[in-house]
């Protein structure tokens, strides 16, 4: 301390080693626990990247699908995977967004009493619902009583029942943010409830709200199970998610793999098994989308922020 | 436009929390009242029924008689949110929407009634309100900046131009300055001036001098216990509450002998 002159208490207090000790050892085990969680992350990344930029980056890697290629033949690609990916978690937000955010706004803004609890507690439990079993009661009720046949709609149909809860939870978050003052500086001017949840709650949440949303399609992108029991694989792109297999990125990794120890002949000179850079390579595919979809939802944040 | 409110047997609840008993007093058009005294006495209630604001709050109810010239406001089939159109309200902490601009702010009020106006018609009324509370020439070449981006003054002044942009006959303020500096009070205070000529102002305020600048009559406030209901000791003249007041408990508040 600067007190040189006079030997102080704040000089001579005596544990003063200690306390800087713990303090410092504090720091460092903070420091080493931020490290050890990052490992994983950075060991997932190095490996999915190191091993699939070589099948990423193929000519025709993000352009063409698999078509009759097996995995002996060279070229392709995971377009097919791309397509149905994309198309059953579009379909999933459509439908999934409008009925979180009014769910949201209603245990936010307008529910009290014995509903409002219910649903809450309904919403914690979808929040643990296993996807695999999100998929047996799709399976059950579509599949069994109506006969429907594998296809990606049913898909999206059980990511939905994933993806509800999460923007649910986000998005009552986000609301409960917005400073009451402002819900009463509206009131005060005159404006019925509806409209200032409308045009003064949602649009100053609205930074939240986008988050809450990438991370339930970023929840739902990866699902695996509800593909396995509801829709098929198939190396054909098919645009339509209502009739026919639709493939997904999962299912092209996961075709992959059933090739990786796949032995055959061939005469007269080597064979290439393509199914490892393929593998890697929608894996890789599959993290840059999502990653996509977060930088998307951050620069809509940003916009937002600007256009205030 | 100005109106004269009429306060009879007024009793406020919180669910089963008696929180003030019995009000009456009458506020003249075009005059600033200003109810002072200690925390939790109900003045900042009594200012929230004067435009059905407290039922905001769940379990909030009222007894007896708010008037506006002689229109009861909590009359059945009366709809708060019309009640809230003729009586605007500022509050303690400046609250600007903080998705909009400085100009959207302005007009809030208008746009989110659904009301069609031209732009011509909106620029009219963002310069008028604007100039109103002394915002205009501080704020003119920045309207499409956002409102949060302005000092805690000026978006108190942001917040009063929005407030009268709706042209409201009755302007209620909780402690509207309890929240800034002394140069932006005094900014504040010479707008409640200027704005008495066209508003009915009632202004809450912890401030005894400042209660004493700007108001033509003091509501003094107090509670007779903790736990039991507040209630007004008296209204009068400014003046004389401030010289010669005829209650002892207001006499020992304002010369802070209280307690």
């Amino acid at each position: 301390m600067t007190a040189v002159s006079a030997p102080s208490t704040l000089t001579a207090s005596r544990g003063r080693g200690m306390r800087k000790f713990k303090n410092n050892l504090a720091a460092v085990l903070v420091t080493l626990a931020f490290l050890i969680a990052l490992v994983p992350l950075v060991w997932l990344l190095y490996t999915v990247i190191g091993k699939g930029i070589r099948g990423l980056t193929r000519n025709g890697f993000l352009t063409q699908d698999l078509g009759v290629r097996t995995f002996q033949d060279a070229g392709g690609g995971v377009v097919h995977g791309i397509i149905g990916t994309l198309e059953q978690v579009a379909v999933t937000t459509v439908i999934a967004v409008p009925i979180a955010l009014l769910v949201a706004v209603y245990l936010v803004e307008y529910g009290h009493g014995w509903l409002a609890r219910a649903t809450t507690f309904m919403v914690d439990v979808l929040t643990g619902i296993p996807s695999i079993v999100a998929a047996l009661f799709i399976y059950a009720i579509f599949f069994v009583h109506f006969g429907a046949q594998f296809a990606g709609i049913w898909v999206s149909l059980a990511l939905l029942m994933l993806m509800i809860p999460v923007v649910v939870r986000t998005t009552e978050e986000m609301l409960k943010l917005v400073p009451n003052e402002l819900r009463e500086a509206s009131y005060a001017l005159g404006v019925p409830k509806w409209k200032t949840v409308l045009r003064i709650v949602l649009p100053t949440a609205f930074t939240g709200i986008v988050t809450g949303v990438v991370l339930g399609i970023a929840r739902v992108a990866g699902e695996t199970a509800p593909l396995l029991i509801l829709d098929k694989y198939t190396t054909h792109t098919n645009w339509n998610p209502f009739t026919g297999y639709q493939a997904a990125l999962p299912l092209v990794i996961k075709d992959q793999v059933s090739n990786l120890g796949s032995s055959f002949s061939f005469t007269g000179g080597t064979a290439t098994n393509f199914a490892p850079e393929r593998m890697w390579g929608a894996a890789l595919t599959l993290i840059i989308l999502v990653m996509l979809l977060n930088l998307i939802a951050r620069l809509i944040g940003r916009f937002n922020k600007i256009a205030d | 436009m100005a109106k004269r409110i009429d306060v009879t047997n007024l009793n406020i609840y919180y669910s089963k929390f008696h929180a003030v008993s019995d009000v009456n007093f009458t506020i003249a058009p075009r005059s600033v009242t200003a109810f002072i005294g200690p925390s939790g006495c109900g003045k900042s209630t009594v200012l929230r029924t004067l435009n059905r604001m407290h039922e905001v709050i769940a379990g909030a109810r009222v007894e007896g008689k708010v008037a506006l010239d002689g229109e009861d406001i909590y009359a059945n089939g009366v709809d708060p949110v019309d009640v809230r159109r003729t009586i605007g309200m500022v509050f303690q902490r400046p609250n600007p929407f903080p998705t909009m601009s400085i100009y959207d702010n302005v007009v809030a009020g208008l746009k989110l009634r659904g009301g069609r106006m031209s732009k011509s018609q909106l620029d009219g009324v963002v310069e008028n309100s604007l100039r109103a509370a002394n915002l205009w020439e501080e704020v003119r070449n920045r309207l499409n900046k956002p409102g949060a981006g302005l000092s805690g003054g000026q978006q108190q002044r942001l917040c009063i131009a929005r407030a009268i942009a709706v042209e409201p006959a009755v302007l209620l303020m909780d402690e509207p300055c309890s929240a800034l500096d002394p140069i932006s009070t005094l900014a504040i205070e010479d707008l409640i001036q200027e704005l008495k000529e066209k508003y009915t102002i009632v202004i809450v305020t912890h401030n005894m001098q400042q209660a004493a600048r700007v108001s033509d009559h003091t509501a003094f406030f107090n509670l007779s216990g903790i736990g039991k209901p507040g209630q007004l000791v008296e209204i009068d003249e400014t003046e004389k509450i401030f010289s010669n007041p005829s209650d002892k408990r207001t006499e020992d508040y304002i010369s802070g002998r209280f307690g």
